[in-house]
């Protein structure tokens, strides 16, 4: 990260320009945690701002000194001119693995959806998604009964803790990941399509055709963490953005919700977070909320809680205009 | 091939008996030169398979997005081939294994035609799963990276397995016939005859020889079975351990294989008939011949049905939400001429000719097969499709979600590719083999001769 020459080692515990503890800076620096995952509601973060948090404490203007963090985990402090931005590897190897200790968890206030479908465009735009298809869906979906109205139901992958679709793969193409994410390498993917068949939510889609992607997508290179370049034949879906989640930041769909409808985060740490900014207690949100997931039934166990639409903030969907 | 073995010296006899020179004159027709009906039949096929396979090139190069297939129909008739031939492999197990161990000595005229159904049927199956793929240059991967939890992998198991054993079964009965041919001197051409003087393995009927063949082939008639019933199986498995209404069903399995043994016996039935009629078999594919199937054939289908009333009435009756919309669209809605026609065409009509007895003449168990053959294609397709129409999720209203499923003309001329291909493979094992085991009918025709006249004396 840091150039040679002009840094110098921090050997102390302690930082004796911020007086922070290295535990303290490391925790800044990563961002990880719910204050990251706020602070990455904003857009994602690049390495610059990664930068701009270790020296916040340090003098404003030029030949300001800054500190970082090493790949091999030593901190460094050197002059503010010598970083430029570090290109991350196009692919990480541990995609199969996932991030150590974490269990990404997604829940959805199904109350305050008012079916704008930002989530769907931001999805799109972020993974390049086709417009003949969606990694979130927002379904119109009929009222329960004469009390109940119909409602907008936002429909990720539900990256089930059982999932129909990986034990079916004859070639480990699609799997699980121990922080509980679901992702489908493409350059094993052999087109057979038994994952959409298992599939009980229609999560999955196919590149029937050839893909066309634009050349951003081609220039980032393949990772399985997320799914572009696209390749002819093989399956896709919602992936739970692992490379974002891993450095703190929230998934488009979650941040640009403007109803904070949709919440996302770390069940092992416990708390979610939304597009609004609002960082809440898991337990509490699914305790208080009535919380469910959709066909619990079957048994597959998805990692996507929904609060069913009491008292909704925002008017029903056109009962007429109503899907399903 | 059953009962006490010939005597050294009835055996003798036999070869030299005019019913012998009868059958090698009569049972090799279909090896010898081909006549203008025969050429033309192959050149029809062949153009048919040709169509079929630029058409596969054509979607090699674009992708399955020249199918009618999409996110929902996420399968398609190429899925529909590959069960229905699975289905019509269970011929040659049933006849020549299952018979063979329940000793029915009338089964002995068709055991090789019904094995050949076996081979062809089995090597056309196989290629609609590569031609369904989305990627078949990746083929390799399901041995490099195969993963024993997908039930896919055990169905390239048990389809390898199947095909293995059913080659060497269809093999072993055929070596003294190839020692035979081999025998002809200059009736075949110097290629054929090389061939068949190596595939018979220097075979020359002695009693060692005649020890080991017993012996393999009673081996491979009880080993065969198991792999058969688990090739049926294992297909009814891809769809019965998803979470699809329609699919997760505890009956699929049995409902597989009897379904199989439907549609091989119709299969076998119309290939006898075929055979019989172009080479004029008749002295050797008897009336009984199609009475027996005929009843096989009828006690199947009456099984058939009822385990399709059991697959059906859970959700029926106790109408669980996932099972309405799929048993809506089958029974009234966008699969209810398919359902309907399955029922009339494939069971109640073939039913009713085998039951009434005037009607099960040789012309109407015939009849009644073909009818069976339509059908059951037609069950493969809504085993497949409507579940598929059916998705727990509503299906949103975008662009590019297509509602309905219309087979695309890449997608009809790759299934009339198979089913040409399917007529050419079996064409040229009729080619190279005699349809009818000589020896072993020449041997049972004299073993009861000998029976008979020593019941004279």
């Amino acid at each position: 990260m840091g150039r040679e020459g002009g840094n110098q080692e921090v050997k102390e515990a302690r930082d004796p320009e911020s007086g922070l503890s290295r535990r303290q800076i490391l925790q800044r620096i990563m961002g990880l945690g719910a204050a990251g995952a706020m602070a990455g509601a904003a857009g994602e973060v690049g390495l610059t701002s990664l930068l701009g948090m270790g020296c916040s404490h340090g003098q404003a203007g030029k030949g300001k000194t800054v500190v970082a963090l090493t790949p091999d985990g030593k901190l460094v402090q050197g002059d503010s001119n010598q970083f430029v931005p570090v290109k991350l590897p196009p692919s990480n190897p541990d995609a199969r693995k996932g991030v150590p200790g974490r269990r990404w968890i997604m829940v959805i206030d199904l109350s305050r959806c008012d079916g704008c479908g930002e989530c769907m465009t931001a999805c799109s735009k972020m993974h390049f998604v086709p417009p003949s298809r969606q990694w979130i869906k927002v379904l119109r979906m009929p009222g329960t009964g004469d009390e109940g109205a119909p409602f907008y139901f936002p429909q990720p992958c539900y990256h089930c803790d059982n999932p129909p679709c990986t034990k079916v793969c004859p070639v480990d193409a699609t799997f699980k990941r121990e922080d509980g994410i679901v992702l489908i390498d493409n350059e094993r993917c052999i087109g057979c399509r038994f994952c959409m068949a298992a599939c009980p939510y229609s999560a999955r889609s196919f590149n029937w055709g050839a893909p066309e992607d634009p050349p951003e997508a081609e220039a980032r290179g393949y990772s399985p963490e997320w799914g572009y370049p696209r390749k002819t034949g093989t399956v896709e879906k919602c992936d739970f953005c692992p490379d974002m989640a891993a450095k703190g930041i929230l998934p488009p769909c979650t941040s640009h919700c403007p109803m904070g409808a949709i919440y996302y985060g770390d069940e092992n740490e416990g708390t979610v977070s939304n597009g609004a900014g609002e960082t809440v207690n898991l337990r509490n949100l699914l305790r208080k909320g009535g919380a469910y997931r959709h066909m619990e039934e079957l048994g597959t166990e998805p990692r996507v809680y929904y609060l069913p639409p009491r008292n909704p903030k925002y008017k029903a969907p056109d009962e007429a205009g109503g899907g399903a | 091939m059953n009962g006490t073995p010939l005597t050294p010296s009835l055996r003798q006899q036999a070869y030299a008996s005019e019913f012998f020179h009868h059958a090698m004159g009569k049972l090799l027709i279909s090896c010898g030169p081909m006549d203008r009906r025969g050429r033309r039949t192959v050149f029809a096929l062949a153009i048919v398979a040709v169509a079929a396979f630029a058409a596969w090139l054509h979607q090699l190069s674009r992708g399955l997005s020249v199918t009618a297939m999409g996110d929902y129909f996420s399968w398609g008739v190429y899925i529909v081939d590959f069960v229905f031939f699975i289905g019509i492999s269970m011929a040659g197990t049933l006849i020549s294994a299952i018979l063979r161990l329940s000793n029915a000595p009338w089964r002995q005229p068709i055991t090789r035609m019904a094995e050949g159904i076996t081979v062809c049927a089995l090597l056309v199956a196989a290629p609609m799963i590569i031609i369904d793929m989305g990627r078949p240059d990746r083929i390799l991967f399901t041995i490099i990276h195969g993963r024993l939890q997908s039930p896919i992998l055990w169905d390239v198991l048990s389809l390898s397995t199947y095909l293995a054993g059913s080659l060497l079964y269809l093999y072993l009965p055929l070596v003294p016939d190839l020692a035979l041919m081999r025998d002809q001197g200059d009736r075949f051409p110097s290629w054929a005859h090389r061939f068949y003087k190596v595939a018979s393995l220097g075979w020359q009927g002695t009693e060692a020889q005649r020890h080991h063949l017993e012996k393999g082939i009673a081996v491979m008639a009880i080993a065969i079975i198991p792999v058969a019933v688990s090739i049926h199986t294992v297909t009814a498995w891809l769809f019965g351990l998803t979470l699809r209404p329609g699919w997760h069903s505890t009956i699929i399995g049995p409902d597989f294989v009897v379904g199989a043994i439907y549609s091989g016996v119709a299969a076998v039935i119309t290939f006898m008939a075929i055979f019989r009629h172009v080479f004029r078999l008749g002295r050797y594919i008897e009336p009984i011949h199609f009475q027996k199937l005929g009843m096989i054939l009828m006690a199947s289908g009456l099984v058939y049905a009822y385990f399709t009333v059991n697959e059906l009435i859970g959700g029926i009756y106790a109408k669980e939400l996932g099972d309405r919309p799929l048993l809506t669209s089958i029974f009234s809605g966008k699969y209810a001429i398919e359902f309907w026609g399955m029922g009339v065409i494939g069971l109640l009509l073939p039913m009713l000719i085998l039951m009434v007895k005037r009607l099960r003449t040789l012309a109407g168990i015939v009849t009644a097969s073909v009818l069976v053959n339509i059908g059951m294609w037609i069950m493969r397709f809504l085993i497949v499709v409507p579940t598929l129409a059916a998705p727990y999720m509503p299906v949103p209203g975008m662009p590019g979600h297509r509602l309905t499923y219309a087979p695309t003309w890449v997608e009809w001329t790759i299934t009339a590719g198979a089913f040409a291909a399917f007529g050419l493979l079996y064409i040229l094992f009729s080619r190279l083999f005699p349809v009818i085991s000589i020896w072993e009918l020449v041997e049972e025709h004299q073993a009861e001769a000998g029976h008979g006249e020593e019941a004279h004396v």
